[in-house]
Protein backbone atom coordinates (compact mmCIF):
# COMPACT_ATOMS: atom_id res chain seq x y z
CA UNK A 1 0.00 0.00 0.00
CA UNK A 2 2.97 1.93 1.34
CA UNK A 3 4.87 1.65 -1.78
CA UNK A 4 2.00 1.85 -4.54
CA UNK A 5 1.40 4.97 -2.82
CA UNK A 6 4.62 6.12 -3.64
CA UNK A 7 4.44 4.71 -6.73
CA UNK A 8 1.57 6.35 -7.96
CA UNK A 9 2.96 10.12 -6.59
CA UNK A 10 6.19 9.42 -8.42
CA UNK A 11 3.26 8.85 -11.73
CA UNK A 12 1.77 12.24 -11.06
CA UNK A 13 5.56 14.06 -10.97
CA UNK A 14 6.15 12.59 -14.09
CA UNK A 15 3.29 13.42 -15.63
CA UNK A 16 3.57 17.22 -14.49
CA UNK A 17 7.61 17.13 -15.18
CA UNK A 18 6.78 15.55 -18.72
CA UNK A 19 4.35 18.58 -19.45
CA UNK A 20 6.87 20.99 -18.24
CA UNK A 21 9.34 19.36 -20.56
CA UNK A 22 7.14 20.14 -23.01
CA UNK A 23 7.43 23.86 -22.27
CA UNK A 24 11.29 23.87 -21.67
CA UNK A 25 11.74 22.61 -25.01
CA UNK A 26 9.86 24.93 -26.52
CA UNK A 27 11.43 27.80 -24.74
CA UNK A 28 14.70 25.80 -25.64
CA UNK A 29 13.98 26.56 -29.64
CA UNK A 30 12.93 30.21 -28.67
CA UNK A 31 15.58 31.10 -26.20
CA UNK A 32 18.08 28.71 -26.76
CA UNK A 33 18.62 28.54 -30.11
CA UNK A 34 16.65 31.69 -31.51
CA UNK A 35 17.78 34.19 -28.54
CA UNK A 36 13.98 35.19 -28.67
CA UNK A 37 13.17 36.34 -24.91
CA UNK A 38 9.51 35.01 -24.70
CA UNK A 39 8.60 36.03 -21.21
CA UNK A 40 4.86 35.15 -22.29
CA UNK A 41 5.08 31.80 -21.54
CA UNK A 42 2.06 30.99 -19.44
CA UNK A 43 -0.17 33.24 -22.16
CA UNK A 44 0.49 30.54 -24.87
CA UNK A 45 0.04 27.61 -22.80
CA UNK A 46 -3.71 29.32 -21.56
CA UNK A 47 -4.35 29.34 -25.01
CA UNK A 48 -3.66 25.72 -25.88
CA UNK A 49 -5.50 24.73 -22.43
CA UNK A 50 -8.18 26.43 -22.90
CA UNK A 51 -8.92 25.51 -27.01
CA UNK A 52 -8.23 21.71 -26.38
CA UNK A 53 -10.56 21.96 -23.04
CA UNK A 54 -13.38 24.00 -24.83
CA UNK A 55 -13.18 22.06 -28.00
CA UNK A 56 -13.05 18.77 -26.29
CA UNK A 57 -15.44 19.06 -23.30
CA UNK A 58 -17.95 16.95 -22.99
CA UNK A 59 -20.90 19.44 -21.41
CA UNK A 60 -20.53 22.85 -20.71
CA UNK A 61 -21.70 25.06 -17.85
CA UNK A 62 -22.47 28.70 -18.74
CA UNK A 63 -20.06 28.94 -21.84
CA UNK A 64 -19.75 27.91 -25.58
CA UNK A 65 -18.14 24.14 -25.42
CA UNK A 66 -19.59 20.52 -24.57
CA UNK A 67 -18.67 19.92 -28.66
CA UNK A 68 -16.95 16.74 -27.09
CA UNK A 69 -14.59 16.42 -30.46
CA UNK A 70 -11.52 14.23 -29.96
CA UNK A 71 -8.47 14.92 -27.75
CA UNK A 72 -6.52 15.14 -30.73
CA UNK A 73 -9.11 17.19 -32.59
CA UNK A 74 -8.55 19.23 -29.84
CA UNK A 75 -4.73 19.27 -29.68
CA UNK A 76 -4.68 19.96 -33.19
CA UNK A 77 -6.38 23.47 -32.68
CA UNK A 78 -4.69 23.85 -29.90
CA UNK A 79 -1.64 24.14 -32.01
CA UNK A 80 -3.31 26.01 -35.15
CA UNK A 81 -4.76 28.77 -32.52
CA UNK A 82 -1.58 29.31 -30.89
CA UNK A 83 0.05 29.14 -34.24
CA UNK A 84 -1.85 32.08 -35.04
CA UNK A 85 -1.74 34.06 -32.55
CA UNK A 86 2.05 33.69 -31.81
CA UNK A 87 2.50 34.50 -35.65
CA UNK A 88 0.51 38.02 -35.12
CA UNK A 89 2.46 38.47 -32.19
CA UNK A 90 5.81 37.69 -34.07
CA UNK A 91 4.64 39.76 -37.12
CA UNK A 92 4.51 42.87 -34.87
CA UNK A 93 7.27 42.32 -31.87
CA UNK A 94 10.04 39.17 -33.25
CA UNK A 95 12.32 42.30 -34.68
CA UNK A 96 12.81 43.43 -30.57
CA UNK A 97 15.56 43.39 -28.78
CA UNK A 98 15.52 40.64 -26.08
CA UNK A 99 14.73 42.96 -23.49
CA UNK A 100 11.98 45.13 -25.42
CA UNK A 101 10.53 41.73 -26.65
CA UNK A 102 10.65 40.51 -23.27
CA UNK A 103 8.23 43.36 -22.04
CA UNK A 104 5.86 43.27 -24.94
CA UNK A 105 5.20 39.24 -24.61
CA UNK A 106 4.73 39.88 -21.09
CA UNK A 107 2.22 42.38 -21.94
CA UNK A 108 0.79 40.09 -24.24
CA UNK A 109 0.23 36.92 -21.66
CA UNK A 110 -1.20 39.64 -19.44
CA UNK A 111 -3.74 40.45 -22.47
CA UNK A 112 -4.39 36.80 -22.63
CA UNK A 113 -5.23 35.98 -19.17
CA UNK A 114 -7.45 39.18 -18.66
CA UNK A 115 -9.44 37.89 -21.75
CA UNK A 116 -9.90 34.50 -20.33
CA UNK A 117 -10.87 35.81 -16.92
CA UNK A 118 -13.39 38.09 -18.64
CA UNK A 119 -14.87 36.62 -21.43
CA UNK A 120 -17.09 34.52 -19.82
CA UNK A 121 -18.86 32.91 -22.93
CA UNK A 122 -15.93 31.58 -24.04
CA UNK A 123 -13.78 30.58 -20.83
CA UNK A 124 -16.95 30.59 -17.87
CA UNK A 125 -14.26 33.11 -16.10
CA UNK A 126 -12.90 32.49 -13.36
CA UNK A 127 -14.69 28.84 -12.63
CA UNK A 128 -13.16 27.58 -15.37
CA UNK A 129 -13.98 24.79 -17.49
CA UNK A 130 -14.35 21.54 -16.54
CA UNK A 131 -15.60 17.93 -17.59
CA UNK A 132 -12.48 17.83 -19.97
CA UNK A 133 -11.69 13.82 -20.86
CA UNK A 134 -8.46 12.14 -20.39
CA UNK A 135 -6.91 10.49 -23.77
CA UNK A 136 -8.54 6.69 -23.82
CA UNK A 137 -10.73 7.01 -20.91
CA UNK A 138 -13.04 4.65 -21.92
CA UNK A 139 -10.49 1.83 -22.38
CA UNK A 140 -8.61 2.51 -19.04
CA UNK A 141 -9.90 3.29 -15.45
CA UNK A 142 -8.65 4.15 -12.26
CA UNK A 143 -4.89 3.46 -11.65
CA UNK A 144 -4.00 2.36 -15.26
CA UNK A 145 -5.53 5.30 -16.65
CA UNK A 146 -2.62 7.43 -14.61
CA UNK A 147 0.18 5.43 -16.17
CA UNK A 148 -1.41 5.35 -19.40
CA UNK A 149 -1.74 9.33 -19.09
CA UNK A 150 2.48 9.73 -18.13
CA UNK A 151 3.06 7.56 -21.14
CA UNK A 152 0.95 9.75 -23.42
CA UNK A 153 2.27 12.67 -22.04
CA UNK A 154 6.04 11.69 -22.84
CA UNK A 155 5.50 10.70 -25.89
CA UNK A 156 4.76 13.90 -26.59
CA UNK A 157 7.60 14.81 -25.06
CA UNK A 158 9.50 12.49 -27.25
CA UNK A 159 7.81 14.00 -30.31
CA UNK A 160 8.95 17.50 -29.40
CA UNK A 161 12.71 16.39 -28.54
CA UNK A 162 12.68 14.83 -32.14
CA UNK A 163 11.48 17.51 -33.67
CA UNK A 164 13.67 19.89 -31.67
CA UNK A 165 16.62 17.74 -32.50
CA UNK A 166 16.13 17.79 -36.17
CA UNK A 167 15.63 21.57 -36.28
CA UNK A 168 18.78 22.20 -34.26
CA UNK A 169 21.22 19.76 -36.40
CA UNK A 170 19.54 21.13 -39.55
CA UNK A 171 20.58 24.34 -41.58
CA UNK A 172 17.57 26.06 -40.81
CA UNK A 173 19.10 25.71 -36.95
CA UNK A 174 22.06 26.82 -38.14
CA UNK A 175 20.63 29.54 -39.27
CA UNK A 176 18.96 30.46 -36.51
CA UNK A 177 22.11 30.27 -33.93
CA UNK A 178 23.46 32.83 -36.37
CA UNK A 179 21.11 35.13 -36.69
CA UNK A 180 21.11 34.87 -32.00
CA UNK A 181 24.79 35.25 -32.41
CA UNK A 182 24.95 38.42 -34.57
CA UNK A 183 22.28 39.70 -36.57
CA UNK A 184 23.66 42.17 -38.72
CA UNK A 185 26.55 39.17 -39.97
CA UNK A 186 23.64 36.80 -40.31
CA UNK A 187 21.87 39.40 -42.69
CA UNK A 188 25.15 39.99 -44.66
CA UNK A 189 24.82 36.40 -45.20
CA UNK A 190 21.41 36.48 -46.88
CA UNK A 191 19.64 35.11 -43.93
CA UNK A 192 16.31 36.74 -43.52
CA UNK A 193 16.55 37.41 -40.06
CA UNK A 194 12.63 38.10 -39.49
CA UNK A 195 11.33 35.22 -41.14
CA UNK A 196 13.76 33.30 -39.24
CA UNK A 197 12.70 34.12 -36.03
CA UNK A 198 9.00 34.53 -36.80
CA UNK A 199 9.30 30.50 -37.59
CA UNK A 200 10.76 30.19 -34.37
CA UNK A 201 8.26 32.01 -32.49
CA UNK A 202 5.64 30.21 -34.22
CA UNK A 203 6.67 27.02 -33.33
CA UNK A 204 7.73 27.57 -30.00
CA UNK A 205 4.11 28.66 -29.20
CA UNK A 206 2.80 25.59 -30.53
CA UNK A 207 4.28 22.96 -28.23
CA UNK A 208 3.89 25.67 -25.61
CA UNK A 209 0.37 25.29 -26.00
CA UNK A 210 0.44 21.82 -26.66
CA UNK A 211 1.84 21.33 -23.19
CA UNK A 212 -1.29 23.51 -22.16
CA UNK A 213 -3.62 21.15 -23.69
CA UNK A 214 -1.79 17.79 -22.05
CA UNK A 215 -2.18 20.18 -18.23
CA UNK A 216 -5.98 20.27 -19.43
CA UNK A 217 -6.69 16.55 -19.86
CA UNK A 218 -4.62 15.69 -17.35
CA UNK A 219 -6.51 17.74 -14.69
CA UNK A 220 -9.82 17.62 -16.24
CA UNK A 221 -10.88 20.88 -15.26
CA UNK A 222 -8.84 23.94 -16.10
CA UNK A 223 -9.04 27.40 -14.37
CA UNK A 224 -7.04 30.59 -14.54
CA UNK A 225 -5.76 29.98 -11.44
CA UNK A 226 -3.18 27.30 -13.48
CA UNK A 227 -1.92 29.79 -15.84
CA UNK A 228 -0.09 31.84 -13.15
CA UNK A 229 2.85 33.24 -14.69
CA UNK A 230 4.60 32.36 -11.36
CA UNK A 231 3.75 28.26 -12.16
CA UNK A 232 4.68 28.51 -16.15
CA UNK A 233 6.75 31.29 -17.25
CA UNK A 234 8.86 31.91 -14.15
CA UNK A 235 9.18 27.98 -13.85
CA UNK A 236 10.28 27.08 -17.09
CA UNK A 237 12.59 29.77 -17.29
CA UNK A 238 14.28 28.58 -14.76
CA UNK A 239 13.89 24.96 -15.91
CA UNK A 240 15.77 25.90 -19.01
CA UNK A 241 18.60 27.89 -17.62
CA UNK A 242 19.90 25.50 -14.65
CA UNK A 243 19.12 22.11 -17.30
CA UNK A 244 21.36 24.38 -20.32
CA UNK A 245 20.04 26.81 -22.79
CA UNK A 246 20.85 25.86 -26.34
CA UNK A 247 20.65 21.92 -24.90
CA UNK A 248 17.60 19.92 -25.69
CA UNK A 249 18.44 16.95 -23.03
CA UNK A 250 19.20 20.20 -20.92
CA UNK A 251 15.90 21.07 -21.50
CA UNK A 252 14.30 17.80 -20.16
CA UNK A 253 16.66 17.41 -17.70
CA UNK A 254 16.03 20.84 -16.02
CA UNK A 255 12.64 20.08 -16.07
CA UNK A 256 12.85 17.20 -14.02
CA UNK A 257 15.06 18.67 -11.45
CA UNK A 258 13.54 21.63 -10.77
CA UNK A 259 9.94 20.13 -10.63
CA UNK A 260 10.76 17.31 -8.12
CA UNK A 261 12.49 20.49 -6.13
CA UNK A 262 9.21 22.46 -6.75
CA UNK A 263 7.50 19.48 -5.72
CA UNK A 264 9.75 18.47 -2.44
CA UNK A 265 9.30 22.29 -1.10
CA UNK A 266 5.59 22.10 -1.14
CA UNK A 267 6.13 18.61 1.39
CA UNK A 268 8.58 20.78 3.30
CA UNK A 269 6.53 24.27 3.90
CA UNK A 270 3.98 21.77 4.80
CA UNK A 271 5.95 21.54 8.05
CA UNK A 272 5.87 25.15 8.94
CA UNK A 273 3.58 26.66 11.25
CA UNK A 274 0.32 28.08 10.43
CA UNK A 275 0.97 31.28 10.84
CA UNK A 276 3.53 31.14 7.44
CA UNK A 277 1.56 29.08 5.27
CA UNK A 278 -0.19 31.92 3.63
CA UNK A 279 3.75 32.54 2.54
CA UNK A 280 4.43 28.91 1.34
CA UNK A 281 4.57 29.91 -2.14
CA UNK A 282 6.78 32.54 -1.81
CA UNK A 283 9.15 30.19 -0.19
CA UNK A 284 9.19 27.64 -2.69
CA UNK A 285 10.31 30.72 -5.14
CA UNK A 286 13.24 31.43 -2.49
CA UNK A 287 14.25 28.18 -2.34
CA UNK A 288 14.13 27.70 -6.63
CA UNK A 289 16.00 30.69 -7.08
CA UNK A 290 18.72 29.75 -4.58
CA UNK A 291 18.61 26.62 -6.37
CA UNK A 292 19.23 28.39 -9.06
CA UNK A 293 22.04 30.73 -7.88
CA UNK A 294 23.97 27.69 -7.02
CA UNK A 295 23.56 25.55 -10.07
CA UNK A 296 25.22 28.67 -12.11
CA UNK A 297 27.77 29.03 -9.77
CA UNK A 298 28.87 25.82 -10.80
CA UNK A 299 27.83 25.06 -14.26
CA UNK A 300 27.97 28.64 -15.74
CA UNK A 301 25.89 27.48 -19.56
CA UNK A 302 23.50 25.24 -17.24
CA UNK A 303 23.97 21.45 -16.38
CA UNK A 304 23.98 20.12 -19.86
CA UNK A 305 25.82 23.65 -21.95
CA UNK A 306 25.05 24.06 -25.61
CA UNK A 307 26.94 21.67 -27.77
CA UNK A 308 27.20 22.26 -31.70
CA UNK A 309 25.33 19.25 -33.52
CA UNK A 310 28.19 16.33 -34.92
CA UNK A 311 29.84 17.00 -38.20
CA UNK A 312 30.76 13.04 -38.00
CA UNK A 313 28.34 12.06 -41.00
CA UNK A 314 30.48 15.11 -43.07
CA UNK A 315 34.13 14.77 -41.96
CA UNK A 316 33.79 10.65 -43.22
CA UNK A 317 34.33 11.94 -47.16
CA UNK B 1 29.53 47.93 -60.72
CA UNK B 2 28.32 49.97 -57.78
CA UNK B 3 27.74 53.67 -58.00
CA UNK B 4 26.51 55.93 -55.05
CA UNK B 5 24.96 59.31 -55.65
CA UNK B 6 25.01 62.25 -53.47
CA UNK B 7 24.60 59.48 -50.81
CA UNK B 8 24.27 61.46 -47.31
CA UNK B 9 23.55 59.52 -43.99
CA UNK B 10 22.74 61.84 -40.83
CA UNK B 11 22.56 60.35 -37.10
CA UNK B 12 20.64 63.06 -35.11
CA UNK B 13 22.35 66.18 -35.45
CA UNK B 14 25.85 64.29 -36.96
CA UNK B 15 26.31 64.25 -40.30
CA UNK B 16 27.94 60.90 -40.94
CA UNK B 17 28.25 60.85 -44.39
CA UNK B 18 27.50 63.89 -46.59
CA UNK B 19 26.79 63.79 -50.37
CA UNK B 20 29.04 61.24 -51.25
CA UNK B 21 29.15 60.61 -55.12
CA UNK B 22 31.45 57.71 -56.32
CA UNK B 23 31.61 54.32 -58.23
CA UNK B 24 33.44 50.78 -57.28
CA UNK B 25 34.12 49.90 -61.19
CA UNK B 26 33.38 45.85 -62.04
CA UNK B 27 36.70 43.68 -62.01
CA UNK B 28 38.60 46.40 -60.21
CA UNK B 29 40.08 46.98 -56.53
CA UNK B 30 38.74 50.14 -55.14
CA UNK B 31 40.42 51.33 -52.05
CA UNK B 32 38.87 53.51 -49.47
CA UNK B 33 40.87 55.44 -46.93
CA UNK B 34 40.59 58.78 -44.73
CA UNK B 35 40.82 59.60 -41.56
CA UNK B 36 39.08 57.79 -38.03
CA UNK B 37 35.63 59.32 -38.42
CA UNK B 38 35.56 60.00 -42.02
CA UNK B 39 32.49 58.03 -42.71
CA UNK B 40 33.94 55.01 -44.56
CA UNK B 41 32.06 52.38 -42.30
CA UNK B 42 29.08 54.54 -43.06
CA UNK B 43 29.38 54.15 -46.63
CA UNK B 44 30.09 50.70 -46.30
CA UNK B 45 26.70 49.95 -43.68
CA UNK B 46 24.72 51.59 -46.75
CA UNK B 47 26.20 49.71 -49.37
CA UNK B 48 25.20 46.71 -47.87
CA UNK B 49 21.87 47.89 -46.77
CA UNK B 50 22.51 48.09 -42.79
CA UNK B 51 21.68 51.66 -42.84
CA UNK B 52 19.16 53.67 -45.01
CA UNK B 53 21.16 56.63 -46.51
CA UNK B 54 19.26 59.59 -45.75
CA UNK B 55 19.00 60.79 -49.05
CA UNK B 56 20.54 59.69 -52.47
CA UNK B 57 20.64 56.57 -53.99
CA UNK B 58 22.89 53.23 -54.76
CA UNK B 59 23.36 51.50 -58.10
CA UNK B 60 24.08 47.57 -58.24
CA UNK B 61 25.01 47.18 -62.15
CA UNK B 62 22.60 50.01 -63.00
CA UNK B 63 19.68 48.75 -60.75
CA UNK B 64 18.69 51.07 -57.62
CA UNK B 65 19.15 49.00 -54.24
CA UNK B 66 18.66 51.97 -51.89
CA UNK B 67 16.17 50.44 -50.11
CA UNK B 68 16.49 46.65 -50.39
CA UNK B 69 17.00 44.62 -47.36
CA UNK B 70 20.38 43.42 -46.17
CA UNK B 71 20.00 40.00 -46.28
CA UNK B 72 18.94 40.34 -50.23
CA UNK B 73 21.89 41.71 -51.50
CA UNK B 74 23.95 38.49 -50.75
CA UNK B 75 21.80 37.06 -53.79
CA UNK B 76 23.00 39.74 -55.72
CA UNK B 77 26.64 38.49 -55.18
CA UNK B 78 27.17 41.31 -52.53
CA UNK B 79 29.37 40.50 -49.56
CA UNK B 80 30.90 42.55 -46.86
CA UNK B 81 33.00 42.36 -44.06
CA UNK B 82 33.16 43.74 -41.10
CA UNK B 83 35.62 46.37 -38.94
CA UNK B 84 35.04 45.18 -35.67
CA UNK B 85 34.75 41.38 -36.32
CA UNK B 86 30.74 39.93 -36.45
CA UNK B 87 31.41 36.50 -35.58
CA UNK B 88 28.67 33.97 -34.94
CA UNK B 89 30.39 33.16 -31.29
CA UNK B 90 28.59 30.27 -29.66
CA UNK B 91 29.35 28.45 -32.74
CA UNK B 92 32.00 26.43 -33.58
CA UNK B 93 34.54 27.89 -36.39
CA UNK B 94 33.39 25.67 -39.24
CA UNK B 95 30.08 26.65 -38.47
CA UNK B 96 30.91 29.82 -38.95
CA UNK B 97 31.62 29.41 -42.29
CA UNK B 98 28.84 26.52 -43.04
CA UNK B 99 26.36 28.65 -42.36
CA UNK B 100 27.39 30.88 -44.80
CA UNK B 101 27.20 28.60 -47.67
CA UNK B 102 24.34 27.86 -49.90
CA UNK B 103 22.01 26.14 -47.71
CA UNK B 104 18.40 27.11 -48.99
CA UNK B 105 17.00 23.85 -49.14
CA UNK B 106 18.00 22.80 -45.48
CA UNK B 107 16.87 26.27 -44.11
CA UNK B 108 13.54 25.44 -45.33
CA UNK B 109 11.41 24.23 -41.90
CA UNK B 110 9.45 21.35 -43.56
CA UNK B 111 12.74 20.10 -44.94
CA UNK B 112 14.71 20.39 -41.84
CA UNK B 113 12.40 18.73 -39.53
CA UNK B 114 10.43 16.13 -42.38
CA UNK B 115 13.33 15.52 -45.18
CA UNK B 116 16.65 15.71 -43.30
CA UNK B 117 17.96 13.33 -46.17
CA UNK B 118 17.48 15.89 -48.89
CA UNK B 119 20.36 17.89 -48.15
CA UNK B 120 22.75 16.17 -46.76
CA UNK B 121 24.50 16.80 -50.29
CA UNK B 122 24.41 19.82 -49.48
CA UNK B 123 25.87 19.24 -46.10
CA UNK B 124 28.85 18.15 -47.17
CA UNK B 125 29.42 20.53 -50.26
CA UNK B 126 29.40 22.87 -47.74
CA UNK B 127 31.54 21.14 -45.09
CA UNK B 128 34.18 20.80 -47.50
CA UNK B 129 34.21 24.52 -48.76
CA UNK B 130 34.30 25.14 -45.51
CA UNK B 131 37.59 22.99 -44.56
CA UNK B 132 39.47 24.17 -47.85
CA UNK B 133 38.60 27.76 -47.31
CA UNK B 134 39.82 27.10 -43.13
CA UNK B 135 43.09 25.32 -44.81
CA UNK B 136 44.06 28.69 -47.07
CA UNK B 137 43.32 30.66 -43.90
CA UNK B 138 45.29 28.71 -42.16
CA UNK B 139 42.99 27.88 -39.22
CA UNK B 140 41.73 24.56 -39.91
CA UNK B 141 42.69 23.45 -37.00
CA UNK B 142 40.60 25.32 -34.98
CA UNK B 143 37.54 24.02 -36.76
CA UNK B 144 35.71 22.73 -33.62
CA UNK B 145 36.91 25.74 -31.50
CA UNK B 146 34.18 28.21 -30.50
CA UNK B 147 34.17 31.52 -32.49
CA UNK B 148 34.02 33.25 -29.82
CA UNK B 149 37.37 32.22 -28.26
CA UNK B 150 39.22 33.10 -31.55
CA UNK B 151 41.71 35.48 -30.83
CA UNK B 152 41.03 39.24 -32.90
CA UNK B 153 43.29 38.55 -35.73
CA UNK B 154 41.40 35.25 -36.33
CA UNK B 155 38.07 36.47 -36.01
CA UNK B 156 38.74 38.86 -39.05
CA UNK B 157 40.03 36.36 -41.40
CA UNK B 158 37.06 34.16 -40.37
CA UNK B 159 34.96 36.74 -41.29
CA UNK B 160 37.14 36.97 -44.82
CA UNK B 161 36.51 33.37 -45.14
CA UNK B 162 32.66 33.69 -44.78
CA UNK B 163 32.77 35.96 -48.17
CA UNK B 164 34.22 32.99 -50.21
CA UNK B 165 31.60 30.29 -49.05
CA UNK B 166 29.82 31.13 -52.50
CA UNK B 167 29.93 32.87 -55.56
CA UNK B 168 30.80 36.73 -54.64
CA UNK B 169 30.30 39.28 -57.61
CA UNK B 170 31.43 42.56 -55.18
CA UNK B 171 32.89 42.01 -52.03
CA UNK B 172 33.66 44.86 -49.03
CA UNK B 173 36.19 44.46 -46.58
CA UNK B 174 36.20 46.89 -44.02
CA UNK B 175 40.11 47.10 -42.40
CA UNK B 176 40.61 43.32 -42.90
CA UNK B 177 44.46 43.67 -42.05
CA UNK B 178 43.65 45.20 -38.49
CA UNK B 179 45.33 42.86 -36.32
CA UNK B 180 46.57 40.10 -38.56
CA UNK B 181 50.11 39.12 -38.74
CA UNK B 182 52.08 40.64 -41.72
CA UNK B 183 52.67 37.01 -43.62
CA UNK B 184 48.96 35.96 -43.39
CA UNK B 185 48.24 39.49 -44.67
CA UNK B 186 50.57 39.61 -47.71
CA UNK B 187 49.30 35.90 -48.45
CA UNK B 188 45.24 37.19 -48.13
CA UNK B 189 46.68 40.24 -50.61
CA UNK B 190 47.53 37.35 -53.11
CA UNK B 191 44.73 35.92 -52.75
CA UNK B 192 42.48 39.35 -53.33
CA UNK B 193 44.29 39.41 -56.23
CA UNK B 194 43.86 35.86 -57.65
CA UNK B 195 40.19 36.18 -57.16
CA UNK B 196 40.17 39.57 -58.57
CA UNK B 197 42.66 38.59 -61.72
CA UNK B 198 40.82 34.60 -62.13
CA UNK B 199 37.06 35.48 -61.41
CA UNK B 200 36.82 39.26 -61.70
CA UNK B 201 35.28 39.58 -58.36
CA UNK B 202 35.35 43.15 -57.33
CA UNK B 203 36.83 44.21 -54.48
CA UNK B 204 36.69 47.58 -52.44
CA UNK B 205 38.51 47.66 -48.95
CA UNK B 206 38.98 50.00 -46.38
CA UNK B 207 42.38 50.30 -44.80
CA UNK B 208 44.80 52.32 -43.07
CA UNK B 209 47.60 50.65 -44.29
CA UNK B 210 48.72 52.62 -47.02
CA UNK B 211 51.49 50.13 -48.80
CA UNK B 212 48.76 47.65 -48.34
CA UNK B 213 46.68 49.94 -50.71
CA UNK B 214 49.41 50.87 -53.32
CA UNK B 215 49.88 47.39 -53.44
CA UNK B 216 46.44 46.29 -54.72
CA UNK B 217 44.00 49.18 -55.62
CA UNK B 218 43.76 50.37 -58.97
CA UNK B 219 41.45 53.84 -57.75
CA UNK B 220 41.11 55.31 -54.21
CA UNK B 221 38.82 56.94 -53.04
CA UNK B 222 39.98 59.33 -49.81
CA UNK B 223 37.33 60.48 -47.34
CA UNK B 224 37.36 63.17 -44.83
CA UNK B 225 34.77 64.39 -42.88
CA UNK B 226 31.69 63.07 -44.09
CA UNK B 227 32.66 63.88 -47.74
CA UNK B 228 34.71 62.28 -50.81
CA UNK B 229 37.97 64.85 -50.59
CA UNK B 230 38.90 63.21 -54.42
CA UNK B 231 39.68 59.63 -56.06
CA UNK B 232 42.16 58.77 -58.25
CA UNK B 233 45.21 56.29 -58.20
CA UNK B 234 47.60 56.33 -55.46
CA UNK B 235 50.24 57.84 -56.58
CA UNK B 236 47.98 60.99 -58.09
CA UNK B 237 46.31 60.51 -54.37
CA UNK B 238 50.15 60.72 -52.59
CA UNK B 239 50.77 64.03 -54.31
CA UNK B 240 47.52 65.71 -53.42
CA UNK B 241 48.20 68.56 -51.20
CA UNK B 242 44.57 68.31 -49.15
CA UNK B 243 44.97 64.61 -48.91
CA UNK B 244 48.76 65.16 -46.91
CA UNK B 245 46.94 67.46 -45.18
CA UNK B 246 43.25 65.35 -44.62
CA UNK B 247 45.31 62.17 -43.97
CA UNK B 248 48.42 62.48 -43.10
CA UNK B 249 48.57 65.02 -40.49
CA UNK B 250 50.81 66.90 -42.53
CA UNK B 251 53.10 64.52 -43.77
CA UNK B 252 53.42 62.29 -40.49
CA UNK B 253 52.82 59.30 -42.42
CA UNK B 254 55.50 57.48 -43.32
CA UNK B 255 54.22 55.97 -45.71
CA UNK B 256 53.12 58.77 -47.61
CA UNK B 257 56.84 59.09 -49.06
CA UNK B 258 57.28 55.82 -49.69
N1 LIG C 1 25.10 54.14 -35.63
C1 LIG C 1 25.64 55.37 -35.44
N2 LIG C 1 25.01 56.26 -34.65
C2 LIG C 1 25.53 57.49 -34.46
N3 LIG C 1 26.68 57.91 -35.01
C3 LIG C 1 27.36 57.05 -35.78
C4 LIG C 1 26.87 55.73 -36.04
N4 LIG C 1 27.75 55.11 -36.86
C5 LIG C 1 28.74 56.00 -37.09
N5 LIG C 1 28.50 57.16 -36.46
C6 LIG C 1 29.35 58.37 -36.51
O1 LIG C 1 29.61 58.62 -37.86
C7 LIG C 1 30.95 59.08 -38.03
C8 LIG C 1 31.64 58.23 -39.05
O2 LIG C 1 31.83 56.94 -38.53
P1 LIG C 1 32.46 55.74 -39.36
O3 LIG C 1 32.41 54.54 -38.52
O4 LIG C 1 31.82 55.67 -40.68
O5 LIG C 1 33.97 56.22 -39.51
P2 LIG C 1 35.19 55.49 -40.22
O6 LIG C 1 35.61 56.35 -41.34
O7 LIG C 1 34.86 54.09 -40.53
O8 LIG C 1 36.30 55.58 -39.08
P3 LIG C 1 37.43 54.52 -38.64
O9 LIG C 1 38.58 54.68 -39.55
O10 LIG C 1 37.78 54.93 -37.25
O11 LIG C 1 36.82 53.17 -38.69
C9 LIG C 1 31.58 59.03 -36.66
O12 LIG C 1 31.58 60.34 -36.14
C10 LIG C 1 30.69 58.15 -35.85
O13 LIG C 1 30.65 58.55 -34.51
MG1 LIG D 1 35.49 52.28 -39.91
Amino acid sequence: MELSGLFFYFVSFLTMAGIYAVICLALNIQWGFGGLFNAGIAGFYAIGAYSAAIITSTAASNNVGGFQQSIFVGMAVAAVIAGLVGWGIARLCVSLKSDYLAMATIGIAEIIRLIIVNEEWLTNGSLGVSNIPRPFEGVFKGQTAEIVFVLFVWMIVLLTYFISHRLHKSPWGRALRAIRDNEDAAESIGKDTHSFRTQTFVIGAIFMALAGALSAHYFKYFSPDATEPILITFLAWVMLIAGGSGNNKGAIAGALIVWAIWSMTEILTGFLPSEWATRSSYMRMLLIGLFLQFVLQRYRSGLLPERAPKLDKLRRS
Amino acid sequence: MIQLENVSKRFGGLTAVHNCSFSIPTGQITGVIGPNGAGKTTVFNMIAGLLQPSSGQIFLDGEDITSLPAHKRQSKGLYRTFQLAHEFSRMTVVENLMVAADSSIGENVFNAIFRPSIFQKHEHAAYDKAMETLRFLEIEKLQDELAGNLSGGQKKLLELGRTLMQTPKVILLDEIGAGVNRSLLSKIAVKIQQLNDDFGYTFCLIEHDLDYVSRLCDEVVVLAQATVLTTGTIDKIKRDERVVEAYFGGGKYEGAHA
